[in-house]
């Protein structure tokens, strides 16, 4: 590369020196190193600073047992409610022009502007003891808050725009024009939506499904508020690390986290994957 | 031409289509949001309506309270300035630079997004606490950055930086080569073309990024808990003062402060707003 | 500012995209770069900017060697294809920036900038529009700020890729011949860049043709028009059409049969006879010529153009002449002509 001492700092104009570019790289890798990697890194060597027994031991604790049955149950029956409306809303929108459109898509949105506590607020003020709605359930017998139902409520309100919001653009970026070719050639409504329009935002809807799920499993605030962390039986798996932490054994804490990061690991490993390969097919909403 | 075509102003809730379900779908989606969204937030206003005005002054006006608010937006503002620093150089490194994993480097800013804010939350701590890793390291500095305010930065400088990269980084990736060479072309120097040309044409992008992590800052509970210490008046964050009120059982206070936060959160949100339209009346693109 | 370019050669990945070119241009001349896309010509004109750096050779600003020099130390004016304007500043904002990125000691007074803003938005025909954004212009207008914004650093040498690529067919007319008067006015050396044939002949003092990395031909535009010097030359500048022949001493024929000229040199045995639509005559019957099957017969404006198929019916040679507007033929019939300006290049090797 020396050849020519005349040509060193003729570089193209659109880079920076070097120096200045080592220098940024290190800059942020050092960032990224304090603030995410390590903070990852953590979770799996904390979990097992005193060696797989102690890991594993801490899945044989019931408790913990429980708080993972609780949460996959939580995200069985939000996630799919999710996906229904995601689905539903994103084809009223993208494929209909009416009055109040982006009101609507505004509205879908709302969650994600507030406060996971908020979320969990609100339930407790519909349901609690001093609203007008849960006393008379519980003259029934049916227990919304500090019991399961509260729990899914809060997480079907959290994750509720992730579908959606995934869907809406990639759909309407596609155009009515496939399924108006199925509907002219004699298909039914339905038909037109499973052979035609499924497959055309199946990655999309995927990559929804799979964001959604991971903050269904994960999300604490919220939860947290209407949980009443009841420990075999309102404990979702966030909830429980909460308390195992707060009790000091940091080695239970962490190994039911590391199961967590887990997840998270493979969120965006497949995330990561599906715009690889399908970039195209969901790129209509892959800004947050 | 007859009259009827043209002038028939027949109102319409949509435009004709021949794709079949907008009844069905659109039916669907009201009454869940309605449900879901709409009904329990609707009851968090009424809440606030029932308050008197005076009721509502004293929460607010309580030391308590005004400190957790003070701390939420000065720590959630101090965050989001951090992260748009850095975020801006993690941005750069990802969208010009070509090293060995810069898809893993890249798939890694999303992190914050998957990863469970207690896992975060707990996992910082660790980290950060004055036996921690880095803790330790920055103790022999004279620095604690654990159980207190600089607890709750680092905590909301993680939740925060996806937003800024992932909102700067598809504005940063179409920026035109062209331009750059144009002002070197006009004599500009590197650092010219970055300060006067690159960053003013970001701008845009840029304060949207902070916006959102800064909404998301002042909201965010689950990752601060644990490393914030939590001590009334110096550590206490907003969101933690509305679950302590709650276990109290004293929902008017809960219900005023969160009110205060929604509405700060929807000030911010008509900022975004603002600052898109404006770019993109200005410049013809959005943020 | 006589700008000299030396055994230039460009590699990108190991790609040769420009392959020794050697090109001298004189101070004050209005240079087109002409040629298809993948020819080089964009390369040659970056290199010249400075914003590549060439694999081998050197480039001179009179006696400068301006190889050594960075794009920001050329003092270049260059107009970019999409005009590449800072969307952020307005019109006087992007004319002035050359001058505002100047060293202290170097910049002008803030007044002298506005003067010299105000002097150059004059000149491109655009006073009055300093305030506005580029989003807010249309695409001459853009064009010409882009023109004056490179104009305010006072450049040595002005260049411009495909200047007139993006503008529709009527603001390219107005705007090419608006260029040549500009040039004539301020006198700087400039070289464009094109595809387009037809500008580059009409505003150019001279064209340099380029294929495939290499400069094919320079010359003005008679030069490369009316002497051609490579079957490219004469086949991507005008309409031409081409016949395989032999020589034999002082007869030129085709599939053995003599047509009626003759070679100027006698050092050619076989090669490929170029000539234009235009330039043959009709002989009368008995004197030595081509003949071709009618297959069709158009009017195109003041004259008529006769499609003819020569040679062998399986597979036949394809050839564009005009005949006089008279002339009434059939399809089918045969029909008899003799270039009268041709040229004939050998076989390549």
């Amino acid at each position: 590369m020396a050849h020519d001492p005349a040509t060193r700092r003729l570089r193209p104009p659109t880079t920076e020196a070097p120096f200045a570019r080592y220098a940024l790289m290190a800059i942020a890798f050092l960032f990224l190193a304090l603030f995410l990697l390590l903070p990852l890194a953590a979770v799996f060597i904390e979990a097992f600073r005193k060696g797989a027994g102690e890991f594993l031991a801490a899945f044989g604790d019931p408790d913990t047992i429980a708080a993972i049955r609780l949460t996959l149950l939580v995200a069985a029956i939000a996630v799919p409610l999710n996906l229904v409306f995601g689905v539903a809303a994103a084809w009223a929108i993208a494929k209909f022009e009416f009055k109040g459109k982006a009101f609507l898509t505004t509205l879908i949105d709302l969650p994600f502007s507030v406060s996971p506590v908020i979320s969990g607020l609100v339930y407790v003020l519909l349901f609690g003891s001093g609203s007008l709605l849960g006393p008379w359930l519980r003259s029934y017998g049916i227990e919304i808050l500090f019991a399961v139902p509260g729990i899914v409520l809060a997480t079907v309100f959290v994750t509720f725009p992730f579908v959606a919001r995934e869907l809406i653009p990639l759909m309407q970026e596609q155009g009515n024009g496939d399924e108006e070719a199925a509907l002219s050639l004699g298909a039914s409504g339905w038909q037109t939506f499973r052979h035609v329009t499924l497959p055309n935002i199946k990655w999309g809807l995927l990559y929804g499904v799979l964001l959604c799920n991971a903050r269904a499993m994960g999300e604490f605030g919220a939860v947290s508020v209407v949980s009443g962390h009841i420990r075999g039986l309102t404990n979702t798996m966030p909830l429980h690390v909460e308390i195992l932490y707060n009790e000091y054994n940091f080695v239970a804490a962490f190994a039911v986290a590391s199961l967590l990061a887990a997840l998270a690991l493979v969120t965006l490993l497949v995330k990561t994957l599906l715009e690889f390969h399908y970039g195209a097919e969901i790129a209509a909403g892959r800004k947050h | 031409m007859n009259g009827f075509s043209a002038s028939s102003p027949r109102w319409r809730l949509k435009t004709p289509s021949v794709l079949p379900g907008f009844g069905l779908t659109l039916g669907f989606s009201l009454a869940y949001l309605t449900l879901i969204i709409l009904i329990p937030l609707s009851g968090l206003v009424w809440r606030t309506a029932s308050l008197s005005a005076p009721e509502f002054l004293a929460i607010l006006a309580d030391p308590r309270t005004l400190n957790a608010l003070k701390i939420s937006f000065g720590t959630a503002l101090a965050a989001a300035l951090i992260n748009v620093v850095f975020g801006c150089v993690v941005t750069w490194v990802i969208v010009r630079y070509d090293f060995p994993g810069r898809r893993i480097v890249d798939a890694l800013v999303d992190l914050p997004f998957a990863l469970p804010t207690a896992v975060a939350g707990i996992s910082l701590a660790a980290l950060y606490a004055p036996n921690g890793w880095i803790g330790h390291i920055l103790g022999l500095a004279g620095i604690k950055a654990a159980f207190n305010p600089t607890g709750i930065v680092i905590a909301l400088v993680f939740i925060g930086l996806p937003f800024v990269v992932r909102t700067v980084q598809p504005v940063m990736e179409e920026l035109d080569r062209e331009v750059e060479e144009a002002a070197a072309t006009l004599g500009a120097n590197r650092l010219q073309t970055i300060g006067r040309i690159l960053l003013p044409g970001l701008a845009p992008a840029i304060l949207t990024g902070f916006a959102l992590s800064f909404a998301r800052g002042v909201g965010e509970y689950g990752s601060v808990i644990f490393i914030a210490g939590n001590i009334p008046y110096v550590s206490e964050i907003a969101p933690l003062l509305i679950v302590i009120r709650l276990e109290e059982f004293n929902y008017a206070a809960a219900t005023a402060i969160a009110t205060i936060m929604l509405c700060i959160s929807f000030a911010m949100l008509l900022v975004i707003n603002l600052i898109q339209t404006w770019s993109r009346r200005r410049y013809g693109h959005g943020a | 500012m006589d700008v000299r370019v030396s055994s230039l050669r460009k590699e990108f990945d190991r790609y040769p995209a420009l392959n020794d070119v050697s090109l001298s241009i004189r101070s004050g001349e209005l240079i087109a770069l002409l040629g298809p896309s993948g020819s080089g010509k964009t390369t040659l004109l970056r290199l010249i900017a400075g914003l590549e750096q060439p694999t081998a050779g050197n480039i001179f600003f009179g006696a400068d060697d301006a190889s050594l020099k960075t794009v920001q130390e050329r003092n270049i004016g260059f107009v970019f294809q999409h005009y590449a304007l800072f969307r952020h500043m307005t019109v006087a904002e992007n004319i002035a920036f050359g001058l505002t990125v100047r060293p202290r000691g170097l910049r002008p007074q803030k007044a002298e900038i506005r003067r010299r803003v105000a002097d150059l938005l004059e000149m491109v025909h655009l006073s009055g529009l300093e305030k506005r954004y580029p989003n807010q212009l249309s695409g001459g207008q853009r064009q010409r700020v882009a023109l004056a914004r490179a104009m305010a650093i006072e450049p040595k040498v002005l260049l411009l890729d495909e200047p007139f690529g993006a503008l529709d067919a009527k603001v390219r007319k107005e705007l090419r011949r608006w260029l040549r008067d500009f040039h004539d006015r301020t006198g700087h050396t400039t070289v464009f860049v094109t595809h387009d044939q037809e500008e580059a002949l009409e505003l150019a003092d001279r064209v340099v043709v380029m294929s495939q990395g290499q400069i094919e031909q320079v010359g003005s535009s008679d030069d490369v028009y009316d002497r051609p010097n490579s079957p490219f030359v004469f086949s991507f500048i005008g309409d031409s059409a081409s016949l395989p022949v032999t020589v034999e001493g002082e007869t030129i024929r085709f599939r053995g049969e003599a047509i009626g000229i003759t070679p100027s040199t006698g050092d050619i045995d076989a090669g490929t006879l170029f000539f234009r639509p235009q330039d043959v005559v009709l002989p009368p019957p008995g004197e030595p010529a081509l003949e071709g099957r009618l297959s069709a017969c158009r009017r195109l404006a003041g004259t008529r153009i006769a499609d003819l198929d020569i040679g062998p019916p399986g597979a036949p040679h394809h050839v564009e002449i005009e005949i006089p507007l008279a002339t009434t033929v059939r399809t089918g019939a045969s029909l008899r002509f003799r270039p009268t300006r041709w040229k004939i290049f050998p076989h390549a090797a």
